[in-house]
């Protein structure tokens, strides 16, 4: 007996001892085999911590590559952005600015030739990558063979669109050369999407052989400011200032780079204890945001790209009773009841508040707008600004004057005997389940009807072409979601043109959603596509978004950003909606 | 013993490949892209490139296949050599699984890179939780219906009702934005070399810990008072005061070596969980372990990783199961399996 009540004991004992040395092993062991130079060097950076300037980014998702290459989310670009870079970068105002580059190519200056076929880049003199070796153009060609390789299955293949070939004419010149004459030619090597990548480090890496370099995946050779010494995939990246850097030294010794928890306490953790210099992405609720800035720790800062949450007005019958040919276009036969009688939307439009939903929906995150073209500041019109002011009284009057009446007296208006009942829809989400809310409130008040309806936006994105609620088969009179132009509105502009209207016979794979066709848009966008960049480009995006909302196929509300914090004692932070939140690391210091 | 061990490992051996087989299947039949995470404005062409490049457009037998191989084969083999730092065959170009949202990692490195957090962080919950859970059970039990009873019965009610995102929340709230006690970022890198960074290692682990803490003693303290009051009334304890052994004798010797044979299978059928992490606790304090890891691969639609992942945590579920039923065996005299 005596023996046996010993062994139980004994085996607790063990059981014990072995859970205590299990959870104590981590705490003296490096973790993983292969990395074990890199945290030796760590282990003694930790130990000079305390005189060191560590610069610590908090990104809620947490980056699973270093580089927009292998994988598409922002989380990844900005982790790669810290050591990588593109030819030039955009600037929080949509201007485009060297970076690898000596100058911007342009007609002017012969970079971009006359017939809008080829763009010339000459890169800096003495480049070097984070080991000291030498970046020429042959780097750039590289990363054009690699990007647009089938098999590598690259993400940004989209911006070497209509690339014929890529030429390196000597050790720091490139001329790219398109399939059609190009007017706006800075896709390519330009913004953190698209950076220069070492051929030296990934030459075998290309194709379906991408798949296999893990090593290279995750510690690409930079040219930035910092280069990177650890990576942890879906957790941190560690940076240490980059000594072969072209340009000033940075002046944090290490960036962290650290991901994973969720937005609400990422901020926190920069508004309220400070452990973090800088955090991205803040999907909050603004009073939170406010409430978290009043402890005086950090800011709360906002980056603008294109985005406008927008309402889209069907100009086709959506009415069940059509069955297949709801909402088709049927070559401008199938004409919505009253939507396409402008004064309707137009009195609408009058009667929304943007100002209100702005400041109490999306608080930090917007600012309401008039235009479908937002930004950058050089192609937005000043045309629509009236819509800014709400306007009930007018809309009111407008609809009156149209010989829009309620005759019925039952407080809705008829149009041609039809009340202005109408349905709208939109995807999933507490903001613009309010959104929706407040314009149903001031429609009733000038006589329309508003059903409301929300699908998950699984399934309204979803584009899933057996499913009657996606926004693409756009089965209501409205819809509301958000998209936006890139740096250069053309390939947005080129989704509302009449032969992009979506139907049956192409799968309602167009863009022009709404289902509005008008030629004059037509012609002038004709126009566009063969206009280079300059002030009469300008004017004709102007011209194109004015004619769009003037004809109230779309009702903009909220032009739509993205709020990060920042600690006030970090200086330097220029937020950027256009290219990435992490351009100008380099210039960063407290 | 021995036969009876043989027999329940070779049974395992078909349930390990239905399993493993199920959750393989459930995963690659469910709906879900992984190029859905991709911005917007990737056309549908580039996307099927890039499903391409993954190797998604496979035939499922081939996908599974090549699955079975590449994890019962090609990873064991690859841990042996980095083991022992040998080579065996062509090992640099065997292929593993390798994770979809970051190209090109072996989703068996990304494992281990986060086993040691999860153990420290989830073990070190576990072993606070049993330290304080037991004495509090038995106490509780010889003193039933006493304050310290009552008092325990409540907190422990507590403990278990409400959930650890809430308790989270809470003690960030508490220690890290109020008193500034704790920090609410795990730092990962942290390496621990010495006295200073073995402190930053204790405070940083302290929320999590204790948060996971609770939860678990909550549960084990409830346990081991009922089984101990199950042995109280029990012919053999009355026995052994009768022949005047001291109470704390007769409770320590006797009461309590019989109470914990139930805990400690409990215990040991909850060690898989330690390895699950506790996958919320993680996500909120930014402990990068198993459970946070499981997230972003759901999240990312990163099935390799989701298949590997849940399948290591069925291993270890049927593992400590038939460690549960031999530690069972030997506890207690009275089962016998042969």
């Amino acid at each position: 007996m005596i023996g046996r009540h010993f062994s139980t004991l004994r085996v607790i004992a063990i059981l014990l001892a072995m859970a205590f040395l299990l959870a104590a092993c981590p705490a003296a062991a490096p973790t993983g085999g292969e990395s074990m130079a890199a945290n030796e060097e760590m282990a003694e950076e930790e130990v000079m911590e305390e005189e060191g300037k560590v610069l610590t980014i908090l990104y809620w998702q947490a980056a699973s590559l270093p580089g927009p290459y292998l994988s598409g989310g922002t989380k990844d670009q900005d982790a790669g952005a810290i050591t990588l870079e593109p030819l030039a970068n955009y600037d929080p105002n949509g201007t485009i600015v060297p970076r690898l580059a000596v100058e911007i190519p342009t007609i002017e200056n012969g970079g971009v030739s006359e017939d809008l076929m080829t763009i010339t880049w000459t890169l800096k003199e003495g480049l070097l990558w984070s080991d000291g070796s030498d970046v020429t153009s042959e780097d750039v060609v590289f990363t054009w063979e690699y990007c647009s390789h089938e098999e590598t299955g690259c993400t940004a293949s989209e911006a070497f669109l209509g690339i014929e070939s890529v030429e390196a004419l000597d050790d720091r010149t490139v001329m790219i050369t398109f399939d059609s004459p190009t007017p706006y030619p800075y896709n390519a090597f330009v913004g953190a999407n698209t950076p220069i990548i070492s051929s030296a480090q990934f030459g075998d890496c290309v194709g379906a052989a991408a798949q296999t370099c893990n090593e290279e995946n995750t510690a690409p050779l930079g040219t930035g400011p910092y280069r990177i010494i650890d990576f942890k995939v879906n957790d941190v990246a560690v940076y240490e200032r980059n000594p072969h850097y072209h340009g000033e030294p940075a002046y944090f010794d290490t960036v962290i780079f650290k991901g994973g928890g969720d937005a609400a306490s990422a901020a926190r953790a920069v508004l309220e204890t400070g452990e973090a210099d800088y955090a991205w992405n803040l999907q909050v609720e603004p009073d939170i945001l406010r409430d978290m800035e009043a402890a005086g720790l950090g800011t709360v800062i906002s980056a603008f790209a294109g985005y406008v949450e927008r309402v889209l007005v069907n100009q086709t019958n959506p009415h069940s009773d059509l069955g297949d040919d709801r909402s088709e276009y049927m070559d401008g036969d199938n004409p919505h009841p009253f939507l396409t009688f402008p004064p309707i939307p137009q009195a609408m439009s009058m009667a929304i508040d943007r100002t209100l939903i702005s400041e109490q929906l999306y608080g930090f995150a917007g600012q309401p707008t008039c235009n479908v073209i937002p930004a950058p500041l050089h192609y937005v019109s000043d045309a629509n600004d009236g819509c800014l002011t709400q306007d009930i009284d007018g809309a009111k009057a407008l609809l009156d004057e149209n010989g829009v009446l309620d005759s019925d007296g039952d407080g809705i208006r008829e149009y041609n005997g039809m009340p202005l009942k109408i349905s709208y829809q939109t995807s999933t989400n507490s903001v613009r389940q309010k959104t929706q809310a407040l314009l149903r409130q001031w429609w009733l008040q000038i006589g329309i009807e508003t059903e409301l309806i929300n699908h998950d936006a699984s399934v309204f994105f979803g584009g899933d072409p057996n499913s009657p609620d996606t926004y693409q088969k756009f089965y209501t009179d409205l819809q509301m979601y958000t998209t936006g132009p890139t740096i250069d509105p053309q390939q947005h502009l080129s989704n509302w043109i009449c032969e992009q209207i979506p139907m049956r016979d192409n799968s309602w794979g167009g863009g022009n959603i709404f289902r509005g066709c008008n030629s004059d848009y037509d012609a002038l966008f004709e126009q566009l596509t063969q206009t280079p960049v300059g002030p009469e480009r300008e004017a004709l995006v102007k011209q194109l978004n004015d004619i769009n909302v003037q004809s109230f196929y779309q009702i903009p509300l909220v032009y739509r950003g993205e709020v990060s914090a920042q600690l006030n004692t970090l200086k330097g932070v220029w937020i950027n909606g256009w290219d990435s939140q992490m351009w100008n690391v380099g210039e960063w210091h407290r | 013993m021995g036969q009876y061990l043989v027999r329940r490992i070779l049974t395992i051996i078909p349930t390990l490949i239905a399993i493993s087989f199920v959750i393989f299947a459930v995963l690659d039949l469910a709906p879900g892209d992984p190029t859905s995470a991709l911005p917007e404005t990737i056309r549908p062409e580039v996307r099927q490139q890039i499903r391409k490049a993954m190797g998604l457009d496979e035939p499922f037998p081939v996908k599974y296949g090549l699955w079975m191989r590449q994890f019962f084969v090609n990873e064991p083999l690859s841990l042996i050599e980095k083991a022992f730092d040998i080579q065996i065959g062509d090992g640099e170009k065997r292929l593993r699984v390798t994770s979809w949202g970051s190209r090109g990692v072996p989703v068996m490195d990304m494992i281990l890179e986060r086993v040691p957090q999860t153990l420290w962080v989830v073990g070190l919950a576990y072993v606070v939780a049993i330290v304080i859970a037991v004495p509090i059970g038995v106490v509780s039990a010889i003193r039933q219906y006493s304050i310290f009873d009552q008092v325990g019965t409540f907190i422990s009610l507590i403990g278990y009702s409400i959930p650890t995102f809430f308790t989270g929340l809470l003690m960030i709230l508490l220690f890290s934005v109020k008193l500034k006690w704790f920090p609410m970022i795990y730092d990962t890198n942290l390496q621990v070399v010495d006295w200073h960074s073995f402190v930053e290692q204790l405070r940083q682990s302290a929320m999590p810990v204790a948060v996971l803490g609770f939860f678990q003693a909550a549960i084990l303290a409830r346990f081991t008072r009922s089984s101990m009051l199950d042995n109280i009334p029990m012919d053999y304890v009355r026995t052994a005061t009768a022949k005047g052994f001291r109470e704390r004798y007769v409770v320590i010797r006797h009461i309590l070596r019989n109470s914990l044979i139930p805990v400690v299978t409990l215990i040991a059928l909850g060690i898989p969980a330690i390895f699950s992490g506790a996958i919320i606790t993680e996500q909120i304090f930014r402990v990068n372990g198993l459970g946070a890891l499981l997230i972003g691969a759901i999240q990312l639609n990163d099935i390799p990783l989701v298949q590997t992942v849940t399948f290591i945590f069925a291993c270890l579920i049927v593992a400590f199961n038939l460690i549960a039923d031999v530690i069972y065996g030997i506890l207690d005299p009275r089962i016998r399996y042969n």
